[in-house]
């Protein structure tokens, strides 16, 4: 069972803006029945203002591609079509509180029908039919332009996250040498391999683990806390590495506290961060430190349901 | 949880009799079956109490001939790996298309780091084994053959027993997958030409992480994990002794239901798909309606998405299963599905109910309330769906 987040159901269950919309004059259409999954994006265009009036969708998908496509309507209805254009797939997945990494491509075929929409708005030849850039998978479509849009948009490092956006090399994989050479030159291009030059924030280095200590010498966990101290205690070592989170452009947030699961959400320049999960096990460290007690910390998107 | 359970195939609820036959070896009979003491002697008598009852189950002529493993992936890989090392100069290894993963990712891994030549026998429309390609296969060269008896998804049957009896002829050993069909196919290994049988626990109503390999006496047989003596040194490793008795219980308890898994359960399972069939248009059964488990039935609604189905369904408390790639996180349909040729206009919108003896009529009603409400809602949103829905639909593939 996935993990969708309160906001993917909502728009799944109640989808907002689904059916035809009649008189569009902007449409846009990706995927295919075959892949698994199809977006028909129609938009009522303003030609004077060119303000998105209206936004309607028709998907055929699973759960998170029609919640991404109710999402993209919201999202656009009221922008203008150069306004709308900056949004990216991360966008649609963050409106959503994050898509589980298998599901990304459904928030990419999201942000790929706006474009082909506004291309066609446009007059524009929608780069689909492959002169731009070569088809890197043949089996779903997907051409290198689309690899290099996932790849910087997401900061994708490897090849299953390519997958997991884009679809491409998930069947046959014979392509999987191509999408290695596109990722690797839009890696090469941006510096993204280069080592850090410093532990990302929560990080530990190995400079900084010390050798265990004999008994005595490490501070003996605090007699057992009251659960509003131990609340407390939490938020305390939160805010005290969010200082650090923040110098580097990214923010921490206490969502919950079950038992020993700690739920924190990762944003700003965190979310979809590679070293995100260095983060986490960061806190989860200062956060063992400061209490005397074992507890995980895990991002809020595994709340259990319900909660 | 509560709700309408139709996913019996994925896995069952562990019956309360059954539970209550393990309850007493987590606490006061926790002896290991090989010491030398009272503790150990209670347990080992009530393995060999449970040894019976699968014994039974399988109609099989020696209950030594059962052999418990952790489940059903342990028992498919133990007869298969036996087999070949057993026949080091047989190189070649027959199967087919639909098999479950357990055995296609070993077959595939024996491919191709072992140079063995491994035969996918294909399927037709409706799921049935291409015999003559079966046939053509079979050598003096074939090592084994492992086909399962009735597959997960359609609950088609195949016919095991002609099966088997080709490839004995041939000089092979014959294993049959035959996790869906124990408890719902009454067998009787003793007068059969199968060589090695694997069975699962959890899809007969006992617990998960047990399960058996039936071995054939005189049969040539290779151990997969080495150790200690246990199970005749066929299977190394300290018993799963509350495994092993809830098994043997469950086994009893599938004996005795079988005749309602054959007439009540197949009643109401042919009840939920007339219904469907009749409400919802542009749907069809896949597998071969005529000649499947009596449990399962396997409909593919064309032009919608099989996790959107069972998200949905799962709104009004229904358990059900797809084939669609969405659900299990790959971006392919199902293996099952492609090999009989469904179209990928319906194959993503294929959608199993499994049924159970514990599953009533009352349940049924209910969910046959349901599913047209669900399939509708779903293809208004769909731009494949053009809301004419063709009448006397036929699928192009059958």
């Amino acid at each position: 069972m996935w993990n969708y987040t309160d906001k993917v159901k909502e728009h799944f269950f109640n989808p907002k803006n689904a059916g035809v919309l009649d008189g569009a004059n902007a449409v846009g259409e990706v995927g295919s029945i075959t892949c698994g999954d199809a977006l028909k994006l129609m938009l009522n265009v303003n030609p004077t203002t060119e303000v998105i009036e209206d936004a309607r969708f028709q998907t055929f998908g699973c759960g998170s591609a029609i919640a991404s496509s109710s999402a993209l309507t919201e999202m656009i209805i009221g922008k203008t079509v150069d306004e709308a254009l900056k949004l990216t797939n991360r966008d649609i997945a963050e409106y959503l509180g994050g898509l589980p990494p298998e599901k990304m491509h459904c928030s990419v075929m999201g942000a790929e029908a706006l474009r082909a929409a506004i291309s066609a708005y446009k007059g524009e030849a929608w780069d689909d039919d492959h002169e731009e850039g070569e088809l890197v998978c043949k089996c779903f479509g997907v051409d290198a332009a689309m690899v290099e849009r996932a790849v910087t948009v997401n900061g994708l490092t490897t090849l299953e996250e390519v997958t997991h956006y884009t679809k491409a090399g998930g069947s046959c994989q014979t392509c999987h040498e191509k999408i290695e050479d596109v990722l690797e030159a839009v890696l090469a291009r941006t510096g993204a391999l280069k080592p850090a030059a410093k532990p990302a924030a929560g990080m530990v280095g190995l400079d900084a683990i010390k050798p265990l200590q004999a008994n005595g010498t490490v501070s003996a966990p605090a007699a057992k806390l009251t659960n509003v101290q131990r609340m407390q205690a939490i938020m305390m070592a939160i805010e005290e590495l969010r200082l650090q989170i923040r110098q580097d452009g990214g923010d921490v947030e206490l969502v919950d506290i079950d038992g020993k699961d700690i739920y924190v959400r990762l944003s700003g320049a965190c979310s979809g961060c590679s070293q995100s999960s260095g983060t986490m096990m960061g806190l989860q460290m200062k956060l063992v430190e400061k209490l005397g007690e074992f507890v995980r910390v895990k991002p809020a998107s595994l709340l259990p349901a319900g909660m | 949880m509560t709700g309408i359970y139709l996913d019996n195939n994925a896995t069952t609820r562990v019956d309360p009799e059954v539970l209550a036959e393990m309850l007493p070896l987590f606490t006061e009979q926790f002896g290991n079956p090989s010491s030398m003491h009272g503790f150990g002697a209670a347990v080992g008598g009530k393995i060999e109490w449970a040894r019976q009852q699968v014994q039974a189950l399988l109609g099989a002529a020696h209950d030594s001939e059962i052999v418990f493993t952790s489940g059903g992936t342990e028992s498919d890989n133990t007869a298969i790996l036996s087999a070949v090392e057993a026949y080091p100069k047989k190189r070649e290894i027959v199967t087919s298309v639909v098999e479950h993963p357990a055995v296609l990712s070993l077959c595939e891994y024996l491919e191709k780091k072992r140079g063995y030549t491994v035969h996918r026998i294909g399927v037709d429309g409706k799921g049935n084994l291409d015999l003559d390609a079966y046939r053509a296969a079979l050598s003096e060269n074939v090592a084994i053959v492992s086909i399962m008896w009735a597959n997960n998804e359609t609950g088609t049957i195949f016919p095991i027993e002609e099966l088997a009896r080709m490839a004995k002829a041939a000089g092979a050993v014959f294993h049959t997958d035959a996790v869906q069909a124990v408890g719902k196919i009454p067998m009787r290994l003793a007068d059969s030409a199968i060589d090695m049988l694997s069975l699962s626990g959890h899809k007969l109503h006992a617990p998960k992480g047990i399960g058996a390999l039936y071995v054939k006496r005189g049969l040539r047989f290779r151990p997969m994990l080495r150790g200690g003596h246990q199970e005749r040194s066929r299977r190394a490793g300290t018993e799963n002794a509350p495994g092993i008795v809830g098994l043997g219980a469950a086994a009893q308890l599938a004996l005795l239901h079988m005749k309602d898994e054959n007439t009540r359960v197949k009643d109401l399972r042919d009840k939920l798909e007339g219904a469907i069939l009749a409400a919802v248009p542009a749907c069809f059964v896949t597998g071969n309606p005529d000649n499947r488990l009596p449990n399962t039935s396997n409909i593919a609604f064309e032009y919608i998405e099989g996790e959107a189905i069972l998200l949905l369904l799962n709104e009004h408390g229904i358990a059900a299963s797809s084939g669609s790639a969405c659900t299990s996180g790959s971006l392919e349909p199902s293996h099952v599905m492609r090999a009989m040729g469904v179209p990928y206009t319906a194959a993503h919108g294929a959608t199993r109910f499994s049924l159970s003896r514990e599953t009533t009529e009352a349940e049924i009603d209910a969910v046959i309330a349901v599913v047209p409400g669900v399939i509708e809602r779903l293809r208004t949103l769909s731009p494949y769906w053009t809301g004419a829905a063709p009448k006397a639909f036929t699928p192009a593939y059958s």
